[in-house]
């Protein structure tokens, strides 16, 4: 290969304390964070809390304020887009309007003057490797969604890039389409295992699925970050719990083995907390069953939505609203009855009561968690 | 604005046939029936005659047809390579750049054309810019003329242009030369036309800049028109002026034939 993105594209990610702002707004605060070579991480957050940004400061369409962004070993903060040798998927494709299929993926060879035979090559090979050889001559316009998604996507790894980017790559799809192209994805990487992939997306089914670890961001900052198992599980804050799992959290007052909860006391595995202090209970909503058990809650049922194969029960427990995603029901509680909930003590994980205005941001580096 | 009413939908035809007929119809149609004509005394023309026409296509007007087209042909060209190198400048300014280079190509359009075709007179009349006197300052004062509508029409395709094509080309490892060249002008190109088609038309009009400016041996065609009306030749101007009308016209379906693949978008 020849051209002005010489060189073995390198694989992993790195960031440095990265901050970004757009006119003395803080979008990215001090972003600490490291993609293995080979490894996937998905961004997750909700919309506007930097997550995008944090993948355009990799490809370099935006300039860090502070801090720096390595690809493998290479330093690419300075660098323009086009030396950075990334391949790049967008949530509305980009595919060029005025380009064949077959041009739009041999774009990047063209540009790097990759030989013309080896460009066919690659450009058949890129093809076949998302399923659309036989889609080479039409033009984008001509093609569904799904299909512009996979050339897309093909065109970004013609270039052999080492680090892939994707920017919610399936939120233009409709929901069959996408559970479809995420297993696609997630076939993609088991045959390019050596391509590090950026993830930026604000759906957890997608970022639990495909990622090896989640990156949670919120408000600019880094709040969490594991391997789906570790998030979904044991989660470290609040908003981790809340946006992963869409967890119950409970305000609870810790005692002696036990913790309080609307005038109970509950049983829990870990109560590694300070007698006294206040903490925040953490149940998932399917792990909450109906009826009797241990830790048993008694409440009002105040809204019972039925989604098919689960029922969702809010209950009302002493002025806290609990979710129960409950296997369907042949006799679903009517509005008003009184209901007993239950969870096992080792289902619950207890957070401790975090000053959310604490100015050490999470770091990120390596497998490390909790 | 929306009618759903039968009696609506015929009043507003009415309405808009009153307003277009007179102010648009009759007059292009006054001037091709004068054309035709040799004598124009009563409520209608007396002839018909083609002579007009052997007038009009031949001769110097003739010269004169073929002067219209080159000095359009090249001012037209020349205005939309300066014009859309302006307006891509002017898209990468920031904020007050971009607000100076506007107000700056606006001038030729908010001063009168006179003023444009004395000031070009002026300043190309010594050496070492001496041009006065050769067609190459009529051409030079169309190209000021029509560059300011090249850059506007250039300038919003550009507003208009998704980052996103830029961007993913760029991510591909291409530098910004091939980005220009391979993806923004192809996908700006029915904007493109469509200046040339605008700068084209206005520069096949144009008088009074050519009027301070043309030298003898480059009479383009509204100037032979004026002369022609002037000297009272009315059925001779009339015929020239439908010949200048129809040229322009194929021009410009021509170059809205110029379809792009871009277009289909």
């Amino acid at each position: 290969m020849t051209g002005a993105a010489a060189g073995p594209a390198a694989s992993g990610i790195r960031f440095d304390r990265v901050s970004v702002a757009y006119g003395g707004n803080t979008v990215l605060d001090r972003l600490d964070l490291t993609v293995e070579p080979g490894e996937v991480m998905a961004l997750l957050g909700p919309s506007g809390s930097g997550k995008t940004t944090a993948l355009r400061a990799v490809a370099g369409f935006v300039r860090p304020a502070s801090g720096r962004v390595y690809l493998g070993d290479r330093d690419v903060t300075d660098l323009p887009p086009h030396r950075r040798g990334i391949g790049m998927v967008v949530q509305q494709y980009a595919l060029f309007p005025h380009m064949r299929v077959r041009d739009n993926v041999a774009f990047g060879l063209k540009a790097r003057k990759v030989y013309k035979t080896e460009t066919a090559t690659r450009v058949a090979d890129a093809l076949e490797l998302v399923g659309m050889s036989a889609y080479a001559t039409r033009y984008p316009r001509e093609l569904s969604g799904g299909q512009q998604q996979r050339v897309a996507i093909a065109r970004a790894l013609a270039v052999r890039p080492g680090v892939l980017l994707l920017d919610e790559p399936l939120s233009a799809l409709d929901a069959q389409l996408r559970s479809g192209m995420l297993a696609e994805l997630a076939r993609l990487h088991r045959e390019l295992p050596d391509v590090s992939i950026l993830y930026v997306t604000h759906d957890q089914v997608e970022a639990l699925t495909l990622a090896d670890r989640i990156a949670v961001i919120d408000q600019a900052r880094l709040q969490d970050c594991g391997t789906p198992q570790e998030l979904y599980r044991s989660p470290r804050t609040e908003f981790t719990a809340s946006f992963v799992g869409n967890a119950n959290l409970l305000p609870v007052t810790v005692g002696s083995g036990t913790v309080a909860f609307a005038g109970r006391d509950l049983e829990l595995f870990t109560t590694d907390a300070t007698a006294g202090a206040t903490a925040t209970l953490c149940v998932r909503p399917h792990l909450v069953g109906l009826g009797d058990g241990p830790n048993a809650l008694t409440g009002t049922v105040t809204e019972v939505q039925w989604r098919g194969s689960t029922h969702r029960l809010y209950v009302d427990i002493g002025g806290h609203r609990v979710k129960a995603d409950l296997r369907e029901l042949r006799e679903p509680p009517a509005l008003g009855q009184k209901v007993t909930l239950h969870f096992a003590p080792e289902d619950a994980v207890l957070l401790p009561a975090v000053d959310q205005s604490a100015p050490e941001a999470v770091t990120a580096t390596g497998g490390a968690h909790g | 604005m929306l009618v759903h009413s039968r009696a609506g939908k015929w009043g507003t035809w009415a309405l808009f046939l009153l307003l277009f007929v007179p102010l648009f119809a009759v007059p292009l149609l006054v001037i091709v029936a004068a054309s035709f004509s040799t004598n124009w005394s009563g409520a209608f023309p007396s002839g018909p005659t083609a002579g007009n026409y052997t007038a009009a296509t031949s001769g110097d007007s003739l010269q004169a047809l073929t002067t219209s087209l080159v000095t359009a042909l090249c001012a037209s060209l020349l205005a939309l390579a300066l014009g859309t190198w302006a307006a891509l400048a002017a898209a990468s300014l920031r904020k007050p750049g971009k607000r100076l280079l506007d107000a700056l190509f606006m001038l030729p359009v908010a001063v009168p054309s006179v003023v444009v075709g004395l000031a070009v007179l002026v300043a190309f009349s010594k050496p070492p810019l001496l041009l006065n006197g050769t067609r190459w300052i009529v051409i030079l004062a169309h190209t000021v003329l029509v560059t300011a509508f090249a850059y506007q029409s250039v300038a919003a395709a550009i507003r208009r242009l998704d980052p996103m094509y830029e961007q993913a080309a760029a991510s591909l490892g291409a530098r910004p030369a091939h980005v220009l060249w391979r993806i923004k002008l192809p996908l700006l190109l029915p904007s493109l036309t469509a200046a040339a088609g605008l700068c084209f038309a206005l520069s096949m009009g144009e008088l009074s800049a050519t009027m301070m400016l043309y030298p003898p041996d480059w009479t383009p065609l509204p100037v032979q028109i004026f002369a022609a009306t002037d000297r009272g030749s009315l059925f001779t101007g009339a015929a020239v002026s439908v010949v200048l009308m129809g040229t322009t016209l194929l021009v410009l379906l021509a170059v809205s034939r110029i379809r792009t693949r871009a277009s289909y978008r």
